[in-house]
């Protein structure tokens, strides 16, 4: 992992189109701004690897609840 | 094409049925292409992935359960999905299966955004922090049928 060391509002470029800036620093706390085309997806990570455990826990589907959702109705 | 599903139904789809996400899902990320099959009857759908029988996902019509839920799809998004008109959208959200079944739970966090007119679709995860990825279904909105 390359480690860079940043002040207050300093950047770092990553390739032609990608920018942090370090806007503030509160405690434990780091607010960076991020400038990159709209086409990259930025997530915060654990949001990410969220939903990627509730998308493998949904996928343990089952014949049985397969049917018993077919007997429930909408009212 | 015949798809034999995960819950042993045969059937018979066509090229215009079958969905693509580009990205696939998070944590199903070579998984590129579903059906989005409607369980007669019920507010509930399965999304079956077409080239792994064993991997469905129970969906259902967030706006049925969650009368408020509200997103705004971001720009990036709207074009990757090339959609245009609201009217193009149609919005799913994958469940969690719990015992029982009414305490089953909603991925509000990241719907599955599906341009009709397109079949494109995405599993968009939200930034705004509204929402998380387990929303019980109203206990009273499904109730058990007999038999």
């Amino acid at each position: 992992m390359l480690v860079l060391t940043r002040k207050l509002q300093e950047v770092i470029k990553i390739g032609e189109d990608i920018e942090l800036t370090v806007l503030s620093i509160d405690g434990d706390q780091v607010k960076l701004g991020i400038s990159a085309p709209k086409q990259i997806e930025i997530h915060r990570k654990e949001v990410f690897l969220s939903i990627q455990q509730e998308n493998s826990q949904a996928a343990s589907t089952s014949i049985n609840t397969f049917q018993a959702l077919k007997k429930l109705k909408n009212t | 094409m015949i798809l034999h599903t995960k819950f042993e139904e045969i059937i018979e789809i066509c090229e215009e049925d079958i969905l693509r996400f580009e990205q696939g899902l998070p944590g199903f990320e070579d998984e590129k292409h579903f059906v989005l099959l409607p369980m007669e009857g019920t507010p509930f759908s399965t999304l079956q992935s077409v080239s792994t029988k064993e991997l469905a996902f129970f969906t259902t019509n967030p706006f049925l359960f969650f009368k408020d839920y509200d997103f705004e799809l971001i720009e990036s998004v709207q074009k990757q999905l090339k959609i245009e008109e609201e009217s193009d959208v149609l919005v799913q959200v994958i469940l969690t299966i719990q015992e029982p079944l009414e305490k089953s739970t909603g991925n509000l966090q990241a719907p599955v955004v599906i341009n009709v007119k397109e079949n494109l679709a995405k599993q968009v995860v939200l930034t705004d922090n509204k929402y998380r990825t387990r929303h019980v279904l109203l206990e009273t909105s499904i109730v058990g049928q007999e038999g």
